[in-house]
């Protein structure tokens, strides 16, 4: 038994706590313990791969476990983590914090909606932890189920439509996925002893070309879409103005991440011939996704509907830096989805904490709530600056490798479209003090909000949380960014060996 | 000198102390705190200043030092973040520019912001700015330069925007921010094209002639125009939109709305001559591309002139500083543009532009000062709720004085010296770029005496309460900077700052010197006549010239051009579009897939109708079928 398997085992016991649970105060203990423990272990994780790679450990993949689960088909178990999934653990174990403290005051029927939370960040653990496709693809699947149920139940507006769009769009990718899984499986080896484990799919490098040709679209489009690849985003802004807090904050800061991170593990890594010969297509439709989604950002109304174009125009520039297969770019992609993680995690709660005040979400009728809420509106022009990649947070570390990556390229096609990417740092300042001016400052538009009250001490708990998280990983980014770098390299070699 | 990193954590400190636990305090103990801290590190500054003024020389010039250095973030094998403390002569006089005003600008806002709503807030952001600007001039690599950039960029932000229920300061604060964030993008991927070349970020590789930007782009061009050319031309975009060089300059006049101290430390003195640090910083390579120093140049007069046309006309005594502050950065950046040279002749007005910074910081902190005790005591910013001042506040009246004849460039005052010296190396250059800018000089005499005139003398307003003298610790600050503005331009200048780093004797051309002497009394005399004493004259002067005056007035309508072009361009033509798009068509088209799946369903389910005839009709239908297909096909 492995100790990373710990992070499938904690939930599975916080849910059967919660079963057992008698009352509001049980249940919020279980939910609260169990999320910290969990923090822990990610912090201990981390902290033991530290150590390990500082030994001189530098085996791509460490604290491997393999178990057999169904011979004949070669399906394993398989865990183990390199540098950018130790990270990946960190930031859902601190969203998962900041989203139960988020939601403690959830109604109705809070035992369900936390025995669905938690089997979501099942799901979302269980990926990361996974090297080998079949368990990748089984957590990922246990991640996007209960979605449906936590929109449809406790979402707000019109809740069903979105709820349902949103499985059937990801279903949609997920079907795509399957094919090309099974695709890779039935290449993994040249010698006939197949193979679900990454990294022996890597080391028999036995996918011939033509099929990484079909193999690597479907992969990449499948795990694209939930990373909100343009045309395929559409689900994300519906998805998140229903969902509630903390679905919203977990499904934009883990479960996005999931398909930036499957599209390097599992497309890019296992198909690089193919990933450098198609990736001009990729290029051109996430560029388009980050300019895209900042210009749509800007006439919005609904808080939420910004933010999840916010997000489709960030992670549009995660796989735009991925695309650039060098180690710089890449790294910039993983800490772009750090930064993203946190600081939509954090505007999803301050933007539910909100809501739960004033009832609306739409920013013609709310101001001056400077003056009403304090702590929320400072929080929420950190959130912003953070956004709009300002030094210190989290945000400009990321942009700022990602665009010095992209910068390595000196072709006019790359150039041009690094040039298009990074004219996103105005359109996201031009979004984000819009939403400020408007929503923060100026005078209270309605009368009714003069009474509202601040931010209570769960409330201030998840976003400190959040903002430590991103203040940190903006002041001293030099550890973290070394940790993905040598992950990063391993694949970046891969596909840099076929130019 | 390893205490000069205090001169930086210091303030870093204060701003995190009084943003966090701010509130809790009264506002004697922040401002005093905030106040304290600054007058600490501008001590240190002074000591760091003269101990690296007083070391010796080597080779005639004074050596780099690199006290503090540590690899923050590294990109790539040779690209890499790092933070440290780099100290040259621009640096350490920059280090004594920012903490003198700032320090005199905290002291200040005890008076100033006295009873405000927000003052801990206040000190927080100061203090913030304090560090960011701090951070920038000892920049040890041009990306550190662009992070402190980007914080000065944001305190500004907050603090034009420090009164935020008022709609006018949130906008303005929104502008600021933008439209330094869109030359900051030409900034951004100036360095970047800079560093892909040199592989380097740092400022002493870069400025030693290690590598030659020239050299590793030789023979690539872009549009014609050589890729170092461009790579320079955008870097000088940043220092462009935060120095409000022609057309980025839009936002500083807005900038405006925010509080007077703070007008006076960082949309005067400070921030807005990075731009110029940025240039003199980089101007050996600079000195390499000599198109993109031409461009500096024409866009330095243009801004220039601009900027003094529409403050002749400017009824609001803050904008009417904020044009002349536009003006007199433009001098400095023609300065830089002339400069051909490191050494010998064509290198002066490096000398002159850094001398000018550093005189203008001084007279224009004391100007903005100055008017803030006026604002402050008359409680309006409009020249016509002024006039007749002179009588009821004594000390700001002289104080202001000083700073207008300094700024006109009238000896033996500060700015007489370091204008002296740019107009001299403008002549050097060329006699139209000379007579173009003794012609801005002169009309920059005029609407400062215009505005004194109007402040302190002519028609007396009617005023609610008698106008009265600003409390001491808003005078004490007034009175240090017009005495560092009487003695300023005696200081050997030369002997410290230089663009090769050799001693160089400051000698007044006295033919250029007393023409623009002349030029400025005869504008004075203008002024003087036009505005002393009630009378019709200005009114029957800008009758005459109507349309000039009213679009000088509309300062040429290039704000509307620039909201056309945002609001209705970009906003309408191509956001509203892009959203409509999306939930029009690409949503659709998925929405449409829905729903032919579900016409479909709808269809295909009433082959499930429980009729035994249809189900036989469809069973014999088929079976008919692939006979047929079996027996005539196959």
């Amino acid at each position: 038994m492995n100790f990373l398997s710990l992070f499938v085992l904690i939930p599975l016991l916080m849910m059967g706590g919660l079963a057992l649970a008698r009352n509001m105060k049980q249940i919020r203990a279980v939910a609260a313990v169990g999320s910290s423990l969990q923090l822990l272990l990610a912090a201990v994780v981390m902290v033991l791969f530290l150590q390990e790679r500082a030994a001189g450990n530098t085996v791509e993949m460490l604290f491997i476990a393999d178990t057999v689960w169904y011979a004949p088909l070669n399906i394993h178990y398989t865990v183990g983590i390199d540098g950018v999934s130790a990270a990946m653990l960190l930031l859902s174990a601190i969203v998962v914090f900041a989203g139960v403290f988020a939601s403690w005051k959830i109604d109705p029927l809070p035992r369900e909606f936390f025995l669905w939370l938690i089997l979501l960040s099942i799901g979302v653990f269980g990926f990361f932890i996974s090297i080998n496709l079949f368990t990748m693809f089984m957590f990922y699947e246990i991640a996007l189920i209960p979605m449906y149920l936590l929109i449809g139940v406790w979402g707000s507006g019109n809740k069903t439509y979105s709820a349902m769009k949103l499985t059937l769009m990801l279903m949609g990718g997920s079907a795509l996925l399957l094919i090309g899984i099974l695709g890779i499986y039935f290449h993994s080896a040249a010698d006939g002893n197949l193979t679900m484990n990454i990294l022996e799919i890597a080391r028999n490098n036995a996918i011939p070309h033509e099929a990484q040709y079909y193999l690597f679209p479907l992969t990449f489009v499948g795990f694209g879409v939930l990373g909100a690849m343009f045309p395929f985003h559409t689900w994300s802004p519906d998805g998140h103005a229903s969902a509630p807090t903390a679905v919203s904050m977990l499904h934009a800061g883990v479960l996005m991440k999931l398909g930036g991170y499957g599209c390097f593990r599992v497309a890019m890594f296992l198909m690089p011939w193919a990933a450098m010969q198609l990736s001009w297509i990729f290029l051109i439709l996430t560029g388009i996704s980050v300019v895209y989604g900042a210009f749509s950002a800007c006439v919005q109304k609904d808080l939420k509907y910004i933010n999840a174009y916010s997000s489709v125009s960030h992670c549009g520039l995660v796989l735009f830096a991925l695309l650039m297969w060098n180690t710089t770019a890449m790294t910039g992609a993983v800490l772009q989805m750090l930064s993203h993680g946190l600081m939509t995690a954090l505007f999803f709660a301050l933007i539910g904490m909100i809501y739960g005040r004033t009832h609306t979400r739409d920013i013609r009728e709310m101001g001056g709530l400077m003056k009403i809420m304090p702590f929320l509106s400072v929080c929420y022009v950190i959130a912003g600056l953070a956004s709009l990649g300002l030094p210190g947070l989290s945000g400009f570390v990321a942009e700022m490798t990602v665009f010095v990556g992209l910068f390595q390229w000196s072709d006019t096609f790359h150039r041009v479209f690094t040039i298009i990417a990074c004219t996103s740092i105005v359109i996201t300042a031009v979004y984000i003090l819009r939403v400020v001016g408007k929503l923060l400052y100026g005078a209270v538009q309605d009368e009714h909000h003069r009474s509202l009250t601040d931010a209570v001490w769960f409330e201030r708990l998840s976003a400190i949380t959040l903002i430590v998280a991103v203040a940190a990983i903006g002041m001293a980014p030099g550890w973290i960014s070394r940790l993905i770098g040598d992950s990063m390299s391993v694949i970046s070699e891969r596909i840099l060996q076929y130019i | 000198m390893e205490y000069s990193l205090i001169i930086l954590l210091l303030p870093m400190l204060l701003f995190f102390v009084l943003g966090i636990g701010g509130h809790k305090m009264s506002h004697r103990t922040a401002g005093l705190l905030g106040t304290g801290g600054l007058f600490v590190i501008t001590a240190l500054s002074y000591a760091v200043a003269t101990q690296y003024f007083t070391q010796p020389r080597v080779e005639g010039i004074y050596p780099t030092l690199i006290p503090f250095h540590i690899e923050w973030l590294r990109f790539t094998e040779w690209l890499h973040i790092d933070l440290g403390i780099l100290l040259d002569p621009i640096s350490v006089m920059m280090l004594v520019v920012i903490t003198t005003v700032s320090c005199m600008v905290h002291l200040y806002s005890l008076g100033y912001m006295h009873g405000e709503t927000g003052f801990q807030r206040y000190y927080a952001f100061l203090s913030l700015f304090t560090f960011s600007m701090l951070g920038l001039v000892v920049a040890t690599n041009i990306f550190q330069m662009y992070i402190f950039w980007e914080l000065v960029g944001v305190s500004s932000y907050l603090l034009i925007g420090f009164y935020y229920t008022k709609p006018a300061a949130v906008s303005a604060s929104k502008k600021a921010f933008i439209v330094t964030r869109f030359a900051d993008l030409g900034f951004l991927l100036g360095i970047l094209l800079l560093s892909y070349y040199t592989k380097t970020f740092d400022f002493a590789v870069l400025t030693s002639g290690e590598v030659s930007l020239a050299a590793t782009t030789a023979g690539k061009t872009f549009l014609g125009i050589s890729v170092a050319s461009w790579a320079m031309a955008l870097v000088f975009m940043g220092g462009a939109g935060k120095s409000a060089m022609f057309p980025l300059h839009i936002w500083l006049p807005d900038a405006m709305e925010g509080p007077t101290p703070v007008s006076a430390l960082i949309h005067a003195a400070t921030m807005v001559v990075a731009g110029v640090y940025l240039v003199a910083r980089l101007f050996p390579i600079y000195v390499t591309t000599p198109e993109v120093l031409t461009m500096i140049t024409v866009v330095g007069a243009v801004t220039a002139l601009y900027a003094a046309v529409v403050a002749c006309v400017q009824t609001d005594i803050k904008r009417v500083l904020a044009f002349s502050t536009i003006s007199q950065i433009a001098f400095m950046m023609v300065a830089l543009g002339v400069t051909t040279e490191m050494q010998g002749h064509g290198a002066l007005g490096y000398m002159a532009s850094m001398f000018h910074l550093f005189t203008h910081a001084m007279f224009k902190a004391l100007l903005f000062l100055g008017a803030g005790a006026i604002i402050h005591s008359v409680h309006s910013n409009e020249m016509s709720a002024m006039g007749g001042l002179r009588k009821y506040m004594p000390f700001t009246h002289i104080t202001f004085l000083i700073a207008c004849l300094a700024i006109s460039g009238i000896p033996p005052f500060s700015g007489f010296f370091s204008k002296d010296e740019i107009l001299a190396a403008a002549f050097e250059k060329s006699a139209f770029w000379g007579i173009w800018l003794s012609l801005v000089a002169g009309l920059t005499a005029f609407y400062m005496f215009r505005l004194y005139y109007n402040i302190f003398w002519g028609e007396e307003a009617h005023h609610e309460h008698t106008p009265h003298e600003a409390p001491k610790t808003m005078t004490i600050p007034l009175m240090f900077l017009a005495a560092v503005t009487c003695v300023a331009g005696f200081i050997p200048f030369g002997h410290f700052v230089t663009a090769g780093g050799c001693s160089y004797d400051i000698h007044l051309d006295w033919t250029v010197a007393s023409v623009s002497i002349v030029i400025a009394l005869a504008a004075i005399a203008l002024a003087t006549w036009l505005y002393m004493r009630p009378n019709d004259k200005p009114a029957r002067m800008a009758d005459s010239m109507r349309r000039l005056h009213t679009w000088a007035y509309h300062r040429f309508y290039l704000d509307e051009v620039y909201m056309f072009v945002t609001h209705k361009i970009i906003f309408r033509r191509i956001c509203e579009p892009i959203a409509w798009f999306d939930r029009h068509v690409v949503d659709a088209t998925m929405n449409l897939m829905a729903a032919l799946t579900q016409s479909a369903s709808y269809r295909i389910r009433t082959l499930q109708s429980g009729r035994l005839q249809a189900y036989a009709t469809v069973f014999l239908l088929g079976a008919l079928f692939i006979a047929f297909v079996l027996l005539c096909v196959w």
